[in-house]
């Protein structure tokens, strides 16, 4: 598109912490198809982490290909992005997070992008417990290539062309919580309401978080027939637990609406994820429950949003590989290079 | 009944089963020998199997210096293994030493009439002097080296020595393994004329030098270049290169304060992970690095294109093996050399640096992050399983601790406030390398997006087709100047006379025998100059070089010539000026090889056509 992105802003614009207005987090013009649920993911990231207070340049945003790993480039303007290769997004961010541990890490992939060619790197990545959020933009078609089924389309949804797709559809949520995720949530692009309070306590998560956000593709999966279309995923929507992002500060002040049962669960960094039960008494911190409960809802037709899984304190990484606290690419010589006088030593053991 | 006499100057071949411990039994008879001040050169002919195939072991020892393979049969076999006793007593030189154990009699059609048999009763011993069957299996491969000692006079106290560095902590091992030596030392003395005809002295050739294997030498170069995070997936013979980062690491890159480790290691699921992980690193500000051999470097070529365009700083060591596919995967050759200089699709090419020795592996090792950060683009160590494998005598390593890592062109906040406006792309100084910035470093300045799409100089994604032609051709000029920046290739000349100049260009682990060949050569009253490459791409030197030279000659391990085509594509040198060596059998290049092969060439002169059809034995 040739037209440039208003940059007027009202004077009287909310700032956060760091005295930032919401435009500091944005992009420039998207270029995706106007209604692509990608770019609706987009928002809710920018308001997630002004809302957050996190310092944009301290924020970077990895992906691999296709229009869902093109949508980075419309967020968060002032931090650096990494748009890789196709389905390989994952080895890059944990080389990025070995090398730097104090940034947030964010990686954007599509359904193809994770559930096909990059489901190896996906599965490792889960269970390397790489401290980072993975959103997957998850459509059930390839959009860059313009229409192809992909590996998330539900059995017996309807491709564009009419053809009902006959082989099992890939769930990723399910998956990402057998293979070790300690947040895993699944949302829809259209419902900001449960999406950005889902981004911010996942982007405050320590460990490894992931986000299967259901994205319509308004060129290519939006008919009758498809599971992945708005008005189906509107019509389907079953929420595991309403839940609310209560940050560190405001602890103390928030408390549960009257009438309301609610279950807080505290992050390590002191926020808490607050959770409004909703008819059953939805478990997120028991692994079993939460695969059953998803493939209950299946069962009926429904699909089950919000927060899925949680586990706040398990160890990370880099806590794994027992790495410095200082990040690996800050350290100089004196920190890496043992020295000529070590090397001798070293010579001696091979005479 | 002939036999062979020498000093200093054979070959021992031992032949074992493999998994039955004899590899440690027949190191320390080479570090014996190494002790003794001797130039020695063992190297392993392994199956890619883990416990009962045949297995061999050659050492040659040459106060002289020639530690190429030299081929044409052992001089004394140690005979091992039943189920190649028949190949094994046919390799032998006429003239040469048959050690064997004589617990029960040789098959009378095996034995060859023009060797001398030195039957041990090796077992029969054992059985005798050990209860528990591993130990019999275990010392009979100490017995031996006891039995050598005797027939080959080395000093019985190098080898003692050796026994208790071996088992410094494990004290209660030292005396019956010396016991063992004693055992094979004694029967050898009192059944047999020692020492034989061919025998060691003390020297003092080889005494301030070093016993190392090259991935080793490599593992130390990436732990002294500063690298910090290293992603792999295992592949022989590459594996040991991380091994060996990471049990140096977990010793030398500990922070003392809180004992935390200053570098991570991630064993990946597959070689596009490792190589993945290492350019996410390099991307964020660490030195970064992968180590692979052939099929591995097939699964990475996507990801080398994406640095490459990208402009990412990693190092790939590259521990070459018998392709192609699974190939031979525990034989040596140079055979990627043109995988690895253009890998990937579209018009890429990669930094290649070719060390020949265990120092250079860890010279170059460390200087390919320098040259890497500089050139901001990956840089290729092209090692092979002959120098990574296997012990090399090498000169000690050294370290200058004046040196400062070169971290490149990266800007850091301060620098950015001052520039007006970053540009990613920016050809600022006419070199071909731009100002990067790492993530993270500015409030407002000097983000962009990384991608492997193209993209103009403030790196926007763009289509145009002047903006592409123009940062591919930066990406050329890069390439220009790293071959200006590259180590130099190394030239010696020989006193020609007034005849045709001939010269050999080689690189790698081919240098050894190179060299050797030049000197038979010489003997035979013909001058050769040599060209050692070790980078790519060539300096100006190399281009002289073949110009200097009415006749070249380029020796390597591939089948297809693969430097040859590389110098005739790059240097837009005539192919019939380029005669090709080669050898591709698995076994490392010999001396006499080459030399025979440019014998017969200047001989058979004028050949006309360029290819000398090789069929390497
Ligand atoms: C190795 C490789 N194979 C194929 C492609 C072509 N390709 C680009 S995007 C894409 C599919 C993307 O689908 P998805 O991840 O679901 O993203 P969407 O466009 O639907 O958001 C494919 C197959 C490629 N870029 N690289
Ligand atoms: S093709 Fe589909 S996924 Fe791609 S931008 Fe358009 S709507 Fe979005
Ligand atoms: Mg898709």
């Amino acid at each position: 598109m040739s037209y440039q992105k208003s940059s007027f802003r009202h004077p009287r614009l909310p700032v956060n912490d760091l005295g930032l207005t919401q435009q500091a987090y944005e992009g420039p013009l998207s270029t995706l198809c106007a209604g692509c649920g990608h770019d609706s993911i987009g928002a809710a990231i920018i308001q997630a982490c002004h809302e957050l207070s996190l310092p944009p340049h301290r924020i970077a945003k990895l992906s691999g290909i296709g229009c869902s790993s093109k949508a980075p480039t419309y967020f968060l303007n002032k931090a650096h992005g990494f748009n890789s290769v196709h389905g390989r997004m994952p080895s890059i961010v944990t080389g990025a997070n070995m090398a730097n541990k104090e940034l947030t890490y964010i990686g954007m992939s599509g359904d193809g992008d994770t559930a096909a060619i990059g489901m190896g790197q996906f599965a490792h990545v889960v269970r390397r417990r790489l401290n980072m959020l993975y959103l997957v933009a998850n459509n059930g078609v390839y959009g860059l290539t313009k229409g192809q089924t992909s590996a998330t389309a539900d059995r017996g949804s309807k491709s564009k062309k009419g053809e009902d797709n006959l082989l099992e559809g890939i769930d990723l949520a399910t998956m990402a919580i057998q293979l070790g995720a300690t947040f895993v949530a699944r949302s829809f692009s259209g419902d900001k309401n449960e999406l950005v309070p889902l981004l911010k306590a996942a982007l405050s998560h320590r460990g490894f978080a992931f986000i299967d956000i259901i994205s319509p593709c308004v060129t290519f999966n939006n008919h009758p027939g498809s599971t992945k279309s708005y008005d189906y995923v509107r019509d389907h929507i079953e929420t595991a637990s309403v839940s609310d992002f209560v940050p560190v500060k405001e602890e103390i002040t928030s408390a549960c609406p009257v009438g309301v049962t609610c279950r807080d669960i505290c992050l390590h960094d002191g926020s808490i994820i607050r959770l409004q039960q909703t008819g059953d008494d939805y478990d997120p911190q028991n692994r079993a429950e939460a695969i059953s409960a998803v493939e209950h809802h299946k069962a009926k037709g429904e699909i089950l949003t919000g927060l899925l899984y949680v586990d706040p304190f398990a160890e990370d990484l880099h806590e794994v590989l027992e790495t410095s606290d200082t990040p690996l690419n800050q350290l100089n010589e004196q920190a890496l290079c043992p020295g000529n006088d070590v090397l001798q030593v070293i010579n001696d053991s091979f005479r | 009944m002939q036999k062979i006499q020498s000093v200093n100057e054979f070959v021992v071949r031992f032949a074992n089963v493999n998994g039955t411990g004899s590899a440690s039994a027949n190191l320390m008879f080479a570090k014996a020998l190494f002790r003794m001040g001797l130039p020695v050169a063992p190297r392993n002919e392994f199956p890619s199997n883990i416990q009962g195939m045949p297995t061999w072991y050659e050492v040659r020892v040459s106060e002289a210096g020639h530690l190429g393979r030299r081929g044409g049969g052992p001089d004394l076999v140690v005979a091992m293994n039943s189920q190649s006793l028949a190949r094994d007593m046919r390799s032998l030189l006429p003239g040469g030493y048959f050690l064997y154990d004589s617990t029960k009699p040789l098959e009378p059609e095996i034995v060859r009439e023009d060797v001398n048999l030195i039957g041990i009763p090796i077992s029969e011993i054992c059985l005798r002097e050990y209860e528990d069957p591993r130990q019999r299996q275990l010392f009979k491969n100490v017995i031996y080296v006891g039995a050598l000692a005797a027939l080959l006079d080395i000093e019985f106290e190098v080898l003692k020595g050796l026994v208790k560095d071996q088992f410094k902590g494990k004290e209660k091992l030292i005396i019956p393994n010396i016991y063992a030596l004693e055992l094979g030392h004694q029967y050898a003395s009192v059944n047999f004329d020692c020492p034989l005809d061919i025998r060691v002295k003390r020297s003092d050739k080889a005494c301030d030098q070093i016993m190392i294997d090259g991935n080793t030498a490599t593992a130390l170069g990436a732990l002294y270049g500063g690298a910090t995070v290293c992603g792999w997936y295992p592949i022989t013979p590459s594996t040991s290169v991380v091994e060996s980062f990471m049990k140096y690491a977990e010793r030398l890159r500990i922070n003392p304060a809180s004992g935390k480790k200053n570098y991570a290691a991630v064993q990946a699921e597959d070689e596009l992970a490792a190589i993945g992980v290492a350019i996410g690193a390099a991307w964020n500000g660490a030195r970064a690095f992968t180590a692979t051999s052939g099929p591995g470097i097939s699964l990475m070529t996507e990801f080398l294109g994406l640095a490459y365009f990208a402009e990412l700083p990693i190092v790939l060591i590259n521990v070459q093996r018998a392709g192609p596919s699974t190939g031979m995967p525990t034989r040596t050759q140079q055979p990627d050399v043109l995988a690895c200089a253009y890998a990937s699709h579209g018009d890429t090419k990669h930094v290649l640096m070719f060390p020949s020795d265990p120092k250079e592996c860890f010279e170059l090792g460390a200087q390919a992050f320098d040259l890497a950060e500089r050139l901001q683009t990956p840089v290729i160590l092209m090692s092979d399983l002959d120098l990574g494998m296997n012990d090399h005598i090498s000169a000690p390593l050294a370290w200058d601790d004046q040196t400062r890592y070169d971290r490149g062109k990266v800007l850091n906040a301060e620098e950015l406030d001052e520039v007006e406006r970053f540009g990613r792309y920016l050809d600022v100084d006419g070199d071909g390398i731009c100002y990067r910035t790492y993530p993270g470093t500015h409030p407002t300045k000097g983000a962009f997006f990384t991608r492997g799409t193209s993209r103009d100089h403030y790196a926007v994604y763009s289509e145009l087709g002047d903006i592409y032609v123009d940062n591919v051709d930066r990406l050329n000029r890069k390439f220009e100047t790293a071959a200006k920046i590259l180590p130099k290739a190394e030239i010696q000349t020989s006193k020609h006379g007034k005849k045709k100049k001939v010269g050999l260009i080689h690189y790698g682990t081919t240098a050894v025998a190179a060299d050797e060949a030049i000197e038979l050569l010489e003997a035979k009253g013909l001058a050769v100059d040599s060209c050692r490459i070790r980078a790519f791409p060539f300096g100006e030197e190399v281009a002289q070089f073949i110009e200097d030279h009415d006749l070249v000659f380029v020796a390597e391990q591939n089948r297809d010539g693969q430097m040859r085509t590389l110098l005739i594509n790059e240097l837009e040198v005539n192919p019939k000026e380029l005669v090709p060596v080669l050898h591709y059998d698995g076994l490392p290049i010999t001396a006499r090889f080459i030399s025979e092969q440019i014998e017969t060439h200047q001989q058979g002169e004028p050949a006309k056509t360029s290819t000398l059809k090789v069929a390497s034995r």
